[in-house]
């Protein structure tokens, strides 16, 4: 069928805006999105043949990412955040009204075209759960009585800005700080309750990327590999060490990537630092740019958080004015330095994969966000095949201030194998969530106490892929070299049903598992049918050897790093938690598999049949008995 | 030294998997020498005389007479042994259960067998269902979703020689140990 000369024309001129290149595809789904409210098969036709691919290389894109939509959704898109904190916060019930007012199930679309109702994984907003996305806004602390009013104002004026916090009279009041800037006017709360000295701390701005101009690039990565900086975004991998590699590797062209995709559930902190440090970020990847000899950077921002977009991109362009960005940044800060550097937003779109520097750098192309194999790793061969340095929000925060400070300084705090301090977002059951920045090294129970969980039973570090640990394991330090977390500090009283909460997360892993490789597709369904069963009750203690076995085969054979950690949920709560697993276990000595129900196998049967089992409806026939 | 009782059945297999068992061959004289067969369709006993040492379980589940029938062997047998591809992984039967996406799959299965597939002669349109055929079940379950199996011996048949020395195992006592070169079918 030939696409309408509407859809045509605003194709046209969304791919154009774009050079028409394949490889941002990702920015012109976001646009063609926007403007015709789903990119269903005629968009998909146009773009390809504006972007010279095929349409079916267009939909694999389109389909991979939760964002992109293939049919018509309402002008309002509804995201309710189910992450367990949330469940936790009472999202059933938030759910429920938002479905009793819309008159909607979720995954539906209201008839008059104005809502859609979806569920999605962590938004980021733990800290002030329940939270919902409505199109790029966030609305946080959400009530059934909220939720009727949000429904009413919009169904009456249809205008999202009339829910938008207003510091007098609305509905919500803005959050503290930068989320009262104009351009971001959100009432989304930073709930810094703890800063430390590096990165919360006041600082002198551009004093470390001057710092930086008046040394060789491999004096600057000297200095930061002498400052024992490690990635914050869980591998923990050398900083210094990464940069050396891919300034070390030959090319034409090289690319600095900041890694905002802050998908791990419980985590926040980097939607913090993007709201209150965004030019100390852009002044540390400016620094490793220069570094390494990149003159692109690319700072991958996770769909869920595009309402901080307008203030970021306005952050970029007064960089750019000052000349901090651009050509010449060395005479704005009085060095030597004639290179240039600009960097450019690229916007996800709702896959928690992304978070996967190889998967980033795939969804960066233009394409489905899949891990790529490795060897070559991104600082060989990444972004288009040149090499790329992937550094996590926090990492590169650090770096202007270990430039302006000095290596000894950094070292100083925290403990020797892992220099600096660590964001933790905590959240859960405790009186204080929020952001806490604390050397690395403290322990799981200075967190707990700071935050004022008082009857923690059980933490979940390091956010869905981290490890759940018990009473027991609290004097545990949170550093390198015990127990290493991506940020994520969600805090559990005895009261939650810890099964319930790893249940949750194989779900998450599941949905979000790229479907690629076998281990991570099917391994992962059947570790939670294994938990399932023994959630029902009809666990036997041999399960925990399969699941063991087979959590193992997973880790060891998946592809990238979403396999290397899914198992975690299980494997961990089975190692600190036995006794919960222990309760729900039974030996069966009859050898049958309590598993499988005949009765169950055999309900549609009956009805096509039209009779009943001479088998196993004992009062069919007298005769025959069942088993 | 004491016979051992060998029982076996056949569920939702071909038989192939019995088939390769007499491929044995002349050494079959030497197991008769050790064992004897209880139920079994080689001897066609119906039902068990008595407690078994070993089972052997060919095919897996698709209706509710091979469930009744593979309880029974786990009752009666003190080793079971899932023999064969479909016992073990439900084989080629297990292909109905890619009927996923379906809100009826069991009836899509039996349309497209009886009715629907352009290869079908069948001019009443019937489905057969007289009273004596065992229900089908909702799909094809494997004998490990079952019961709890002791060993499981792969192949598509097995080939009389690792039947042979499986066996021969089992009625020492040991673990059938397999050598790659005999599991190695392509």
């Amino acid at each position: 069928m030939e696409p309408s000369t509407y859809t045509q024309g605003i194709v046209q001129e969304a791919c154009r805006r774009f050079g028409n290149d394949a490889h941002r595809m990702m920015d012109i789904l976001w646009e063609v999105q926007d403007r015709l409210g789903c990119i269903d098969g005629q968009a998909m036709e146009c773009i390809a043949a504006e972007t010279g691919s095929y349409r079916v290389e267009v939909e694999g894109v389109v389909t991979f990412y939760a964002f992109f939509a293939t049919t018509p959704q309402g002008q309002f898109i509804i995201r309710i955040c189910e992450d367990i904190i949330d469940r936790h916060a009472g999202v059933e019930e938030i759910r429920a009204a938002f479905e009793k007012t819309l008159g909607i199930a979720v995954g539906q679309t209201t008839n008059d075209g104005l809502f859609s109702l979806h569920l999605t994984p962590c938004i980021g907003m733990c800290d002030q759960a329940p939270a919902v996305l409505i199109n790029d806004l966030v609305v946080t602390g959400l009530t059934p009585g909220k939720v009727s009013k949000i429904v009413s104002t919009l169904k009456k004026s249809r205008n999202l800005n009339d829910i938008k916090p207003q510091s007098k009279g609305g509905l919500f009041k803005p959050g503290e700080g930068n989320n009262q800037h104009p351009l971001i006017r959100s009432m989304v709360k930073n709930n810094i309750r703890l800063a430390g000295e590096i990165l919360l701390n006041t600082y002198s701005p551009e004093a470390g990327l001057a710092g930086a101009l008046q040394q060789t690039p491999a004096e600057v990565v000297e200095m930061i590999l002498a400052s024992g900086l490690r990635g914050r975004g869980g591998a923990g991998f050398s900083t210094g060490r990464k940069w050396q590699m891919a300034a070390a590797t030959e090319a034409e062209e090289r690319y600095v990537i900041c890694n905002a995709d802050e998908g791990e559930p419980g985590t926040f902190k980097d939607r913090v630092l993007l709201t209150e440090k965004a030019d100390l970020l852009f002044e540390g990847m400016t620094i490793a740019a220069y570094a390494v000899g990149a003159r692109h950077g690319i700072l991958y921002l996770r769909g869920e958080y595009r309402y901080l977009r307008p203030y970021l991109e306005h952050c970029l362009e007064e960089r750019r004015k000052k000349g901090l960005l651009g050509a010449n940044i060395g005479k704005t800060v009085g060095g030597q330095y004639d290179g240039e550097f600009d960097i450019r937003i690229q916007i996800g779109a709702g896959a928690y994969i992304c978070g996967e520097e190889s998967s980033l750098i795939s969804s960066c192309e233009g394409r489905r966000g899949e891990p790529k194999n490795r060897p070559p790793y991104p600082v060989q061969s990444g972004y288009l095949g040149y090499p790329t340095v992937v550094n996590n929000v926090e990492t590169l925060c650090n770096v202007p201030r270990i430039l302006e400070k000095g290596i000894s300084w950094f070292r100083s705090i925290g403990t020797s194998e892992s220099a600096g301090t660590k964001l933790h977002s905590v959240s859960g059951d405790c009186s204080r969530p929020g952001i806490y920045e604390l050397p690395m090294g403290c322990t799981v129970q200075e967190l707990l106490d700071l935050a004022g969980a008082k009857d923690s039973a059980c933490v979940q570090v390091g956010g869905a892929s981290g490890d759940m640990i018990g009473r027991t394991e609290f004097g545990r330090r949170l550093c390198f070299e015990d127990l290493p977390t991506a940020g994520a500090f969600m805090s559990f009283t005895q009261t939650r049903n810890i099964l319930e909460i790893v249940d949750y997360y194989m779900h998450f892993f599941i949905e979000e598992s790229c479907g690629y490789c076998t281990p991570c597709r099917v391994g992962n369904v059947f570790m939670k049918k294994g938990l399932e069963k023994i959630i029902q009750g009809q666990g036997e203690p041999s399960d925990l050897e399969y699941l063991k076995d087979l959590g193992k085969t997973i880790i060891e054979t998946s592809r990238c790093g979403l396999g290397h950690t899914s198992p975690k949920p299980i494997l961990t709560s089975m190692k600190h938690f036995p006794l919960v697993y222990a309760a729900l276990l039974k030996e069966r000595p009859d050898g049958l598999q309590a598993g499988f129900n005949i009765q169950h196998a055999l309900d549609e049967s009956r009805i096509i049949a039209k009779r009943r089992s001479l088998i196993y409806d004992p009062d069919y026939s007298k005769s025959e008995k069942a088993d | 030294m004491k016979k051992k009782r060998i029982a076996t059945a056949s569920l939702a297999g071909c038989f192939g998997c019995h088939m390769s068992l007499l491929d044995i061959d002349e050494r079959i004289i030497d197991l008769m020498k050790v064992a004897e067969f209880d139920r079994s369709p080689l001897n066609d006993f119906k039902k068990f005389t008595r407690r078994c040492d070993i089972g052997l379980i060919e095919g897996g589940c698709c209706n509710e007479d091979n469930v009744h029938v593979l309880r029974e062997f786990r009752k009666n047998c003190d080793v079971l042994v899932a023999v064969g591809q479909c016992a073990i992984m439900g084989g080629l039967p297990v292909m109905r259960n890619a009927i996923m996406h379906s809100d009826d799959p069991l009836r899509e299965c039996l349309d497209e067998a009886y009715r629907a597939s352009p290869k079908v002669m069948n001019p009443d349109n019937q489905i057969p269902n007289d009273p004596a055929l065992p229900l089908l079940l909702d799909k094809v379950y494997t004998v490990v979703d079952v019961v709890k199996v002791d060993y499981q011996i792969p192949g598509c048949p097995p080939s009389g020689d690792v039947l042979w020395t499986a066996l021969t195992a089992l009625i020492k006592g040991e673990p059938p140990e397999l050598d790659w070169a005999l599991i190695k079918y392509d």
